[in-house]
């Protein structure tokens, strides 16, 4: 005998987009804790967390500030490429102008290097923005511009060279402790705030709206060209405290390979996390899962002594994975096999996928299609 | 757009008109490309002496032959509206596994033949989970980049030196054209590809359905054109297209390494949209595609010819020039649509 609540939840459980995401980081950590069974140990020393799943949260920290921006750039139908080369080009503004400030280890050296680089990454935002509301080109063209080049203008900044700077205000973004690493702090927050400023107010539902059909609201009067213009500002401006942390962790600014990538974790975070690359419905909870799944991974083949360059493979399969669990057709056929085994009719349950996705359900209807060629084509010959 | 209609179609139209006397709008981009070839490689021979010179433009073929391949298959994909980002990586993977392959005495005929064989049920592998899942193209390319890249270190994290003596006399030979120049067999394949390709697309019903699903997926399937079929096979082309131009690579570097071609899929993408393909699919051709691999080496040659600026100019440059030819044919297509 179920209960009726149990039911209900399981059936809430089921219609989730977090279940899957959620379930691949339980059992990822569970597989750790088998492995090590101390990884959950977190001491208190000197004032300071230390344990595993504090470097998880620390590493990932730059991952998950890029993904939130990514989110709600994605919610808008849109996608940012170039937010890897957005980190390179702040870490290399910051250690430059630190690196020539009159004093480069005063705390206002910092200060301005910071602002200078968050402020130039606000530029870079403008003009994605640009490109992708005023002059219409598809997003994923318009970044791969700022993609190319901007790892160019980073170079162009640091000459080439690698500058490390020495000024522990900096070096506190990105290594400092404030009870936990200072990292965690300041994405945690950017987490929270964001989930407040778009959840709590209209905005969130603004960007959805934007992400599902631009043209009707427009009509409806959404500014969508602010909005679109927002969140890419908004994206270049979280890349930019990323690269910052990420320059500050290191002291140092390596234009070629600081933010290498990273833009495709931050899109693989935010995908993991249940917000489709086609705009509209996002989830912030579900992108800081994501972003959570993808260090722990990395952190898991490492302690595994797997080489670490071995991690694409498993960042692959769990990709993968996580995307056909959540593919409407894939959970269909799933259903349909489960459905066969049970026999009964299991008709509300089997349309979670399609629940999930209001105003999109075309594609989950699209099945009967492929049938449906084929006596066309009959019916032509 | 469709909001623009009323008062932008008669423009539009006379502007279409006035384009049909001389040229059909849609070959514009190519003509333009084609152009700034043209002019760059002319402001690079005004500028540097012996850049004019027969062995230059022989050179632009064979440092770029894997890239041609690359941008040849991508165009495939970039025409049914879909995207493939693992090409870099499967080019580094035919490279390790060709690599590794021979240094286990595998005949090199077979080792070919595997490694081709490889990156097509690789890209089909692909193409099926994009269409019959309903995934977009980016992340399961995505998750394909990832995965070749990580099989390549999975073979081993070193580099592999290519020693058979196949490989090396294949790498090592030249042919002479009349007039002292000499090209690679790389180039003849590169050449023959596009040359396939260019038939496969235009004179094919392979060909005609990639551009009707370019233009109007639901349309073409309404038609009763094998839409599935087509969609996945432009993966399975591209991924056959990525490991010949590994084994091309192979024969340019002679080794197979983890780390070749690191980014080529951006290459091969800016290439293509430099070639006047629209990312949204429908509209482009592999000519274009071909041109755009020569200006992009043609301003590599020249950043070399220059010898004080500095390789990452290159990147700044490529940058700006992918942002003049979107902006460009926002202009010229993006009204018609």
């Amino acid at each position: 005998m179920i209960s009726p609540l149990s039911r209900q939840l399981v059936s809430r459980a089921r219609e989730s987009r977090l279940t899957w995401p959620l379930l691949a980081l339980l059992a990822l950590l569970v597989a750790n804790v088998i492995a090590t069974p101390t990884f959950f140990n977190v001491r208190f020393q000197n004032g300071h967390l230390y344990g595993s799943l504090i470097d998880i949260l620390k590493n990932g920290a730059p991952t998950l500030l890029i993904a939130l921006g990514m989110t709600l750039v994605i919610a808008t139908r849109g996608i940012d490429l170039s937010v890897g080369a957005v980190v390179a080009i702040a870490g290399a503004v910051a250690c430059s102008s630190i690196a020539t400030a009159d004093d480069p280890s005063s705390p206002a050296a910092a200060l301005v290097g910071m602002a200078l680089a968050l402020g130039l990454c606000a530029v870079l935002g403008l003009w994605n923005g640009f490109l992708v509301a005023v002059l219409g080109i598809q997003p994923i063209i318009a970044t791969l511009v700022l993609m190319t080049a901007g790892r160019g203008i980073a170079m162009l900044i640091t000459d080439g060279q690698i500058i490390t700077v020495n000024n522990d205000s900096y070096a506190r973004v990105g290594a400092g402790f404030w009870l936990l690493p200072v990292a965690i702090l300041i994405s945690m927050s950017v987490f929270v705030v964001v989930g407040l400023v778009t959840r709590r107010t209209a905005l969130g539902m603004l960007i959805e709206s934007v992400g599902i059909n631009p043209e009707a609201s427009r009509l409806a009067g959404v500014r969508s060209r602010t909005i679109i213009w927002t969140v890419y500002v908004f994206a270049a401006v979280c890349a930019g405290i990323a690269g910052l942390m990420i320059s500050s962790n290191v002291r140092a600014a390596d234009a070629n390979n600081a933010g290498l990538w990273i833009e495709m974790d931050a899109i693989l975070a935010v995908v993991i996390g249940g917000t489709s690359l086609a705009g509209g419905r996002y989830s912030l909870t579900g992108t800081l899962i994501g972003a959570l799944i993808i260090q722990t991974l990395t952190t898991t083949v490492y302690t595994a002594g797997v080489a670490p360059e071995v991690t694409l493979v498993f960042k692959a399969v769990v990709v993968i994975a996580v995307c056909l669990l959540q593919s409407a057709k894939a959970r269909a056929a799933l259903g349909r096999l489960s459905r066969r085994s049970r026999s009964r009719p299991a008709a509300v349950t089997s349309r979670p996928a399609a629940c999930a996705r209001p105003g999109r359900d075309g594609a989950a209807e699209r099945p009967e299609d492929p049938t449906a060629v084929p006596t066309q084509k009959a019916s032509h010959s | 757009m469709t909001t623009l209609t009323p008062t932008g179609s008669p423009r539009a139209a006379r502007a279409a008109a006035r384009g049909r006397a001389l040229v059909p709008p849609r070959l514009l981009p190519v003509i333009a490309t084609f152009a700034l070839f043209l002019l760059t490689f002319g402001t690079g021979a005004i500028r540097y002496d012996g850049f004019a010179s027969g062995q230059v433009v022989a050179n632009l073929f064979i440092d770029n032959a894997f890239l041609i391949v690359l941008a040849v298959g991508m165009t495939f994909v970039i025409l049914t509206g879909g995207i493939d980002l693992s090409v870099g990586a499967m080019l580094a993977l035919s490279t390790m596994v060709a690599a590794s392959a021979l240094q286990a005495g595998w005949p090199a005929p077979l080792v070919i033949a595997a490694v081709l064989l490889m990156g097509s049920v690789f890209g089909l592998l692909m193409g099926a989970v994009i269409h019959h899942f309903e995934i977009q193209p980016f992340i399961v390319t995505l998750a394909g980049m990832f995965l070749a890249r990580g099989l390549c270190f999975v073979i081993s994290v070193e580099s592999i030196s290519i020693r058979d003596a196949t490989f090396r006399s294949i790498a090592t030979s030249v042919i002479e054209l009349p007039g002292g120049i000499t090209i690679t067999y790389g180039v003849l394949v590169a050449l023959a590809v596009v040359a396939v390709a260019a038939y496969v697309l235009h004179l094919t019903r392979f060909g005609r359905t990639v551009y009707a699903i370019g233009g109007s997926e639901s349309s073409a399937r309404l038609m009763g054109l094998s839409v599935g079929w087509v969609k996945v096979g432009v993966y399975a082309v591209n991924g056959f297209c990525s490991a010949l131009a590994g084994l091309l690579f192979s024969f340019y570097m002679l080794s197979g390494y983890g780390l070749h071609a690191v980014g080529m899929e951006l290459d091969a993408i800016a290439a293509v949209v430099i070639g006047g393909t629209l990312l949204a699919g429908g509209v482009g051709y592999v000519f274009g595609s071909l041109v755009g691999v020569l200006l992009l080496g043609t301003i590599h040659t020249m950043i070399s010819f220059e010898g004080t600026l500095s390789s990452w100019w290159t990147k700044i440059v490529i940058g700006v020039l992918l942002l003049v030819f979107i902006v460009m044919q926002r202009m010229i297509l993006g009204r018609q649509t």
